[in-house]
């Protein structure tokens, strides 16, 4: 049976907010990552915006697709545009939505220390008094063979994530 | 006299310690941060208006041929 162990610190975002969140020297004790993220950002001409993310501070060799529900008109899918720099995760809440809302990621990182690429799965949703709010489905890559030992955090749009967002970061074993 | 804002702060958490440092950022870092907003508002300016030529020339076509969208979907399906 899996069994998750928390790494590092909870991160809290204070009151001047942050402009990226890095969880580094990552232990190689486990077997699998999983992050769990609530965040919302500071972009105000949008209601929402992508959560990206880097791992060991590489910008490239990243491929990502998603599936993308608004609650009003089709869904959609496709890569991201932030081609092969980082991995688009989802949409987060921004100060342009409903105030107080943040988003919450499930990010799964596998075999984060194997020779092999490097995928994740994440699962997120919006949350919005209003016509649209997403849930966005992605499954990314990293080609390398290099072990995961720091994951950073950003968005596509923003300069911070705003007070009270919050990430954890999981070990699990036995998975 | 204009006063200079302060350069922003990321948080970094060390997994094998547990350490949480506040750390500001160079300028350097404020510069590329600039630059990655800018490029991402390119591309997002970019997917935006081939949708918007995406649509006008859908509606220019319907136009042409005397259909609505309705019946070109039935006409496709």
């Amino acid at each position: 049976m899996p069994t998750f162990t928390q790494i590092g610190s909870a991160v809290s975002v204070g009151v001047s907010g942050a402009t990226s969140i890095d969880f580094t020297s990552i232990p190689a004790t486990y077997t699998d990552l999983l992050l769990k993220v609530s965040v919302r950002s500071d972009r105000v001409a949008a209601i929402s915006d992508g959560l990206l993310l880097k791992f060991n501070g590489s910008a490239s060799t990243y491929s990502d697709r998603y599936l993308q529900g608004g609650g009003s008109g089709a869904a959609s899918s496709g890569t991201s545009p932030f081609g092969t720099t980082r991995i688009y995760t989802g949409e987060m809440n921004t100060n342009g939505s409903t105030a107080s809302t943040f988003s919450s990621f499930d990010i799964y990182i596998p075999n984060y220390t194997a020779s092999t690429n490097k995928s994740l799965s994440s699962d997120s949703v919006m949350e919005q008094n209003a016509t649209t709010a997403y849930a966005t489905l992605v499954a990314g890559l990293w080609s390398t063979s290099a072990a995961i030992t720091s994951i950073q955090l950003t968005f596509s749009n923003s300069t911070t994530f705003v007070q009270y967002s919050t990430a954890y970061l999981y070990g699990v074993s036995n998975a | 006299m204009e006063s200079q804002m302060p350069n922003p702060t990321r948080i970094e958490v060390n997994c094998t310690t547990g350490e949480v440092l506040e750390i500001k950022l160079t300028d350097a870092e404020v510069a590329e941060l600039a630059y990655q907003a800018e490029l991402a508002a390119d591309a997002k300016a970019e997917e935006d208006r081939i949708a918007a030529q995406r649509a006008a020339d859908r509606a220019a076509l319907l136009e042409r041929l005397g259909i609505t969208a309705d019946e070109a979907a039935l006409l496709l399906a």
